[in-house]
C-alpha cells in the first residue's frame, strides 16, 4: 500500500507544483500585461488613496485633493470650476480623466520617473509620497475677464498668448461645466451628472474647444494668404490685384462674392493693404489661384497647420484641405470649404506675426514642484519654427494695424496703443456664422496675441463679441 | 519495501517552539493589517490573539497528554494558516467598514468558529484514543454521510439556497455546510470498507493485457463515489465539492488497490461526468466559458457567471507582484468573495508572490506530514484515512488556487483553514485531529501493544493486527 501512498504524494506535490507555477506566471511574468489591461482600475484606486498634486494658478489651487472620509482617502476638488474646467479637465473614478488631469497624471500622482528621487527619499523618511503640483501660465484676472466676455449661452472660445514666449495667459470656452460633478466617488451619481451634462447643447466635457474643436476660420485665414503672397516674392505692397464684386469660374455655376455691404465695392482693383482692410474675398481668391494650393498649404503648415501639439494637453492639427478644384481652392483661401482651425491655432498665427515671424510653442504649464515644493521642471520658451521672414512679419503687422485703424476691426482700437488685428466671418450654417478676431498689441512691442471666436451668431452680435472684447483684453494686459 | 523508521521521541517541545513561531506569524499578520489600514488595535486584535494563542496552547497540552508522539509540525502549520486567514478576513472587514459603517464584520465570527473548531479537535483527541476505533463506525459513517448530504436539500427553513447552490442548512445562529463534515465521514466509510475488502477486490477480476480489471460487483464503491459526486453536482449544484468528493474516492481506491486500471476507470467516469454536466447544467458550462474566454468583454460583464471575479483576482495578484503591497496596502476588496473563495488572490496581492508561495509551502509540508503519517501507521484503515484526508487538502488547494490563477475553471471552494466560513474550518480542524491521531500511532514506539477489539473480522482475511508484513502489504 505504501507504494500507492507515495504515488498519491507525488500527485499531490505535482498539483502544488502546478499552482506554484501558475502563481509565478500570473504574479511575475503576466503581471505587466494584467496591470496594463484597460479593465484594471487598481492603479486608479491607488491614485485615489494618495494625495494627488494640485493644479495651481498664480499660487491658488484650481484643482486639489482634500482628505475624504469615504472609501478613498482623498477627494478631488475644483475651485472656480467653470472658469478652469476646460483646462483642468476632471479626474474621475468611473469615466477616466481628461485634459491636464490626464496629460499630467503621472506628475500629479507622483508616479512620474522625474519624481523617482523624491519617492526614494520618502521611502526612507517615511513621509507619505504626495504628487507634484502643476503651476499654470494662466493669469487669473485675464482668465476671469475672458470668461466674462463670453455671454452665458454663447458658444465661443478666447485664447490669449504671450507672443515672445508662447505662454498661454488665458484660455476659456463656453459653454462650460463644473468638473466637481464628475469627480465624486459615487459612480452612479457621476453617471447621472454626466448624462445631464451630455444633454447640454454645444458642451462636450471630454474636450477643450480652444484646442480640440476645428472651426471654419473665414477671413482670418486671409492673414495666411497675405503671408504666402509676400513670401512667394510675387507680391508686394504695390501689387494691384483685380477686385471684382464676384469671382466666376468657367464651366460651373458657382460664384465667389465679396461681402455685399462691405467696403470692397469701392475699388475695382485692390492692393493687399486695402484687400485686408476690407477683407475682399475675390482679391485673395485670385492670389490663391495664382500661387496654387501647394504654396498656400506650405505657408499654412509654417504657421503650424497639420501638426498636433501637446501643451501638454492635446491640440488638434488644423486643416488646410488637399486636392482642390479651383472653386474649392478659392473658397479654402477665404477660410471656407474644408479649412478648419482651432482657436489656439489662430492665436499662434497672430503671435508668430507679432514675434517677427518666429513662432513659439504654446505652453500651459509654467512649473512643476514636488510635494516638498522643490522645483522639478519649469518649461523654457521653445521656438517651433520661423513662420515668415521678419520683413513679411513687419509688413503684415503694418497692414493689420491698418485693419484696426481703418477697417473691419475698428472695434479693437485702444487709445494710445497700436493694435494689429483681423476679423473673420465664416458662413457655416443657415442660422448663424462664426465670428472671429485675431490680432496682437502693441504692434511695435507685442505683449499679447489674441484669438476670439464666437460660434453660430448673427453678424452684428458677432462683431460686438469679438473686436471690442479684444480691446478689453488688450487694455487689461497693458494695465496690469 | 522497507519499513519506515520513526524515532521514538515525542518532539512536543519542538512543537511548542514552532507553535510560538506560528502565533507570531498569525498575530503579527493581524497587527500589520491594523497598521497598514491605520486602525488602532481594537478588541478584535486581542480576541484574535488570545483565541489563537490559548486554543493553540490548549491543543498542544492535549497532545502532550493524549498523543505524545503525534507529528510536531502539523499543529503549528495549521495555527499559522488559521492566523493568517483571520488577519486577512479582518483586513477585508476594515475595508468594507470604511465604505459602509453598517457592515457586520466577518472576522469576529470566524474567531468564534476557530475556538469551536480547535475545541472540537481537542474533544476528538480526548474521546478517541486511537483512530482505529473509527473503523467500527464504517457503515454508520455511510448513513451519517447520506444524511448530511441530504440535509441541504430539505425544504426551507432547514435547507437554504444561496447563489444557486444548495449546500447550506440553517442552524439558528447562522448557516452550516454539512457537506464539509460529510467529507470526513465518507473518508471514514471508504477507509473502513476498502481496508476490509481490498484483498477480495484485488484477487478477483479478469486481466486484459496489462490491466487487471475489477469484477463488476467490486465496482460498487466506485459507483457509490460516482453517484455521490454526480448527486452533489446535480442536486446541490456545487461543482467544487463534487470534484473534491470524487478526488477523495479516487485516491483512496487507488491506495487500497494500487491499480492504475481503477484510476483510469475513475478518470473515464470523471470525463463522462464532466461531459454530461457541461451538456445538462448551464452553471458548469458557464464556468468553462468564463475560464477559457475570461478576457472576452461579454463574458467579463456577464452576470451571473461572468469572469469578472477571476479577472479582478488576477489583477490583484498582478498588482501584488513579487513583493506584494503589504497587508492593508492593496485593494483586495475589489474582488468579490475576497475573504472566502478568493482569499488566495487577496493574500497574493498583499503578501506578493513570495508570501503566497510561503503559504503554499506550508500546505505542501502539511500534506506531506499527513502522507508521512499514512506511510508510518501500520493499519490499512489508518493508511487509507490519512492518505485520503491529506490528499483532500492538496486537492482543495489545487482546485482553489488553480481556479484563481486560471489554470483550471474557477469553482467555489474554500481554502483550508483560511477562508471565512465556519463549517469548512471545523471540518478541516477535525481532519487535523485525525491526522494527529494517526501520526501518533505511526510514530509511537513499537513497544505499545495493538488495540484489542478494534477490528471487525474481515471476510476471507486473517484480520489480526499481528499479521505478517506480507499479508499486511497485500499483493502489490
Amino acid at each position: 500500500m505504501n507504494q500507492a501512498i507515495r504515488g498519491a504524494w507525488v500527485v499531490a506535490v505535482t498539483m502544488f507544483a502546478l499552482v506554484l507555477g501558475s502563481l509565478t506566471y500570473v504574479q511575475f511574468f503576466q503581471a505587466a500585461e494584467l496591470t496594463a489591461n484597460p479593465w484594471n482600475n487598481r492603479q486608479l484606486y491607488q491614485d485615489f488613496d494618495r494625495q494627488r498634486g494640485a493644479i495651481l494658478v498664480d499660487g491658488r489651487a484650481v484643482a486639489q485633493s482634500v482628505p475624504s472620509d469615504d472609501q478613498f482617502n482623498y477627494q478631488r476638488v475644483y475651485g472656480e470650476p467653470e472658469r478652469y474646467a476646460h483646462l483642468t479637465g476632471f479626474y474621475s473614478l468611473s469615466i477616466g480623466s481628461t485634459q491636464l488631469e490626464d496629460a499630467e497624471s503621472e506628475i500629479l500622482a507622483g508616479t512620474s520617473s522625474s519624481l523617482f528621487y523624491d519617492r526614494v527619499v520618502s521611502l526612507f523618511s517615511g513621509a507619505e509620497p504626495g504628487g507634484a503640483s502643476v503651476e499654470l501660465t494662466i493669469d487669473p484676472q485675464l482668465q476671469q475677464l475672458a470668461s466674462d466676455l463670453i455671454p452665458e449661452g454663447q458658444r465661443g472660445s478666447i485664447v490669449v498668448l504671450e507672443p515672445s514666449t508662447g505662454r498661454i495667459l488665458a484660455m476659456v470656452s463656453k459653454p462650460t461645466y463644473d468638473p466637481n460633478l464628475l469627480a465624486g466617488h459615487d459612480t452612479s451619481i457621476v453617471a447621472e451628472n454626466l448624462a445631464a451634462l451630455t444633454e447640454q447643447p454645444g458642451l462636450s466635457v471630454y474636450t477643450n474647444p480652444a484646442t480640440e474643436s476645428l472651426i471654419a476660420p473665414g477671413s482670418v485665414f486671409k492673414l495666411i494668404d497675405a503671408a504666402a503672397a509676400l513670401e512667394s516674392g510675387e507680391y508686394d505692397a504695390e501689387s494691384e490685384i483685380p477686385n471684382p464684386p464676384a469671382l466666376e469660374f468657367p464651366g460651373i455655376e458657382y460664384t465667389l462674392p465679396n461681402f455685399v455691404s462691405g467696403g470692397c465695392a469701392s475699388r475695382a482693383t485692390a492692393d493687399l493693404e486695402f484687400a485686408l482692410e476690407q477683407s475682399c474675398n475675390t482679391a485673395f481668391a485670385q492670389i490663391a489661384l495664382d500661387l496654387g494650393e501647394e504654396a498656400l498649404r506650405k505657408q499654412a503648415e509654417r504657421f503650424g497647420f497639420g501638426e498636433e501639439l501637446s501643451i501638454p494637453t492635446r491640440v488638434l492639427a488644423s486643416i488646410f484641405p488637399t486636392d482642390l478644384t479651383d472653386p474649392e481652392l478659392a473658397q479654402s483661401a477665404v477660410g471656407q470649404f474644408d479649412t478648419r482651425v482651432t482657436p489656439l491655432q489662430m492665436a499662434m498665427v497672430a503671435a508668430a506675426i507679432a514675434n517677427d515671424g518666429e513662432q513659439m510653442k504654446p505652453q500651459l504649464v509654467s512649473s512643476i514642484r514636488a510635494a516638498d515644493l522643490e522645483l522639478i521642471d519649469s518649461p523654457q520658451p521653445e521656438t517651433l519654427r520661423q513662420s515668415v521672414s521678419r520683413e513679411t512679419a513687419d509688413q503684415l503687422t503694418e497692414w493689420m494695424v491698418n485693419v484696426v485703424d481703418n477697417g473691419t476691426a475698428a472695434g479693437a482700437q485702444v487709445a494710445g496703443v497700436k493694435v494689429a488685428g483681423k476679423t473673420g466671418t465664416a458662413e457655416v450654417t443657415d442660422s448663424g456664422d462664426n465670428a472671429w478676431f485675431t490680432g496682437f498689441a502693441p504692434a511695435d512691442d507685442p505683449q499679447v496675441a489674441i484669438s476670439i471666436v464666437m460660434e453660430n451668431v448673427d453678424i452684428p452680435t458677432g462683431q460686438q463679441l469679438t473686436s471690442p472684447s479684444a480691446k478689453r483684453l488688450i487694455e487689461a494686459v497693458l494695465n496690469r | 519495501m522497507s519499513d519506515v523508521l520513526t524515532a521514538p521521541r515525542s518532539r512536543r517541545n519542538i512543537e511548542l517552539v514552532l507553535l510560538l513561531l506560528a502565533l507570531v506569524v498569525g498575530i503579527g499578520a493581524n497587527f500589520l493589517a491594523n497598521l497598514g489600514r491605520n486602525e488602532p488595535l481594537g478588541d478584535y486584535f486581542w480576541s484574535q490573539a488570545l483565541t489563537l494563542g490559548l486554543m493553540g496552547l490548549f491543543l498542544h497540552i492535549v497532545l502532550r497528554f493524549r498523543a505524545k508522539y503525534a507529528d510536531p509540525v502539523i499543529l503549528p502549520i495549521v495555527i499559522a494558516l488559521n492566523g493568517i486567514g483571520l488577519a486577512m478576513i479582518h483586513r477585508l472587514d476594515l475595508s468594507a467598514l470604511s465604505v459602509n459603517p453598517e457592515f457586520t464584520p466577518v472576522a469576529p465570527q470566524q474567531v468564534m468558529w476557530t475556538a469551536v473548531a480547535i475545541g472540537a479537535a481537542a474533544v476528538l483527541l480526548l474521546v478517541f484514543k486511537d483512530h482505529r476505533i473509527l473503523r467500527r463506525f464504517t457503515y454508520t459513517s455511510l448513513i451519517v454521510s447520506a444524511v448530511l448530504l441530504l440535509l441541504p436539500l430539505m425544504p426551507p427553513p432547514l435547507g437554504l439556497e444561496i447563489n444557486g447552490a444548495r449546500i447550506w442548512i440553517s442552524v439558528g445562529f447562522g448557516t452550516f455546510q454539512p457537506g464539509e463534515i460529510a467529507k470526513i465521514t465518507l473518508a471514514i466509510f471508504f477507509a473502513g470498507y476498502l481496508s476490509t475488502n481490498r484483498d477480495l477486490i484485488l484477487l478477483a477480476g479478469k486481466k486484459i493485457g496489462p490491466l487487471q480489471l475489477p469484477r463488476f460487483r467490486d465496482l460498487a464503491p466506485m459507483a457509490a463515489a460516482w453517484v455521490v459526486s454526480i448527486g452533489v453536482l446535480i442536486f446541490q449544484r456545487d461543482l467544487g465539492s463534487s470534484i473534491l468528493f470524487f478526488g477523495l474516492f479516487m485516491v483512496m481506491i487507488y491506495v487500497a488497490t494500487s491499480r492504475v486500471s481503477w484510476v483510469l476507470i475513475g478518470l473515464a467516469m470523471i470525463a463522462g461526468g464532466v461531459f454530461v454536466a457541461l451538456e445538462l447544467f448551464s452553471h458548469v458550462a458557464l464556468r468553462f466559458d468564463s475560464w477559457i474566454n475570461a478576457f472576452d468583454p461579454d463574458v467579463y460583464n456577464r452576470a451571473p457567471g461572468g469572469s469578472g471575479q477571476v479577472v479582478q483576482g488576477l489583477f490583484g495578484l498582478a498588482d501584488g507582484g513579487l513583493l506584494g503591497t503589504g497587508l492593508g496596502g492593496g485593494r483586495p476588496d475589489l474582488v468579490t468573495y475576497a475573504n472566502s473563495d478568493m482569499i488566495i488572490a487577496a493574500l497574493g496581492e498583499e503578501l506578493g508572490l513570495i508570501g503566497v508561495v510561503a503559504i503554499v509551502m506550508l500546505y505542501v509540508i502539511l500534506v506531506s506530514r499527513g502522507i508521512r503519517a499514512a506511510l508510518g501507521t501500520k493499519d490499512g484503515f489508518g493508511k487509507l484515512l490519512a492518505c485520503g484526508l491529506s490528499f483532500t487538502i492538496a486537492l482543495q488547494c489545487f482546485v482553489v488556487i488553480g481556479g484563481i490563477t486560471r489554470l483550471i475553471p474557477l469553482t467555489g471552494l474554500t481554502t483550508p483553514f483560511m477562508s471565512a466560513g465556519g463549517s469548512s474550518l471545523l471540518a478541516n480542524w477535525l481532519i487535523v485531529a485525525l491526522l494527529l491521531l494517526i501520526s501518533e500511532t505511526a510514530r509511537r514506539p513499537v513497544t505499545s501493544t495493538p488495540m484489542k477489539n478494534s477490528f471487525p473480522e474481515p471476510v476471507g482475511v486473517t484480520g489480526k493486527i499481528g499479521r505478517t508484513r506480507a499479508a499486511r502489504e497485500g499483493t502489490r
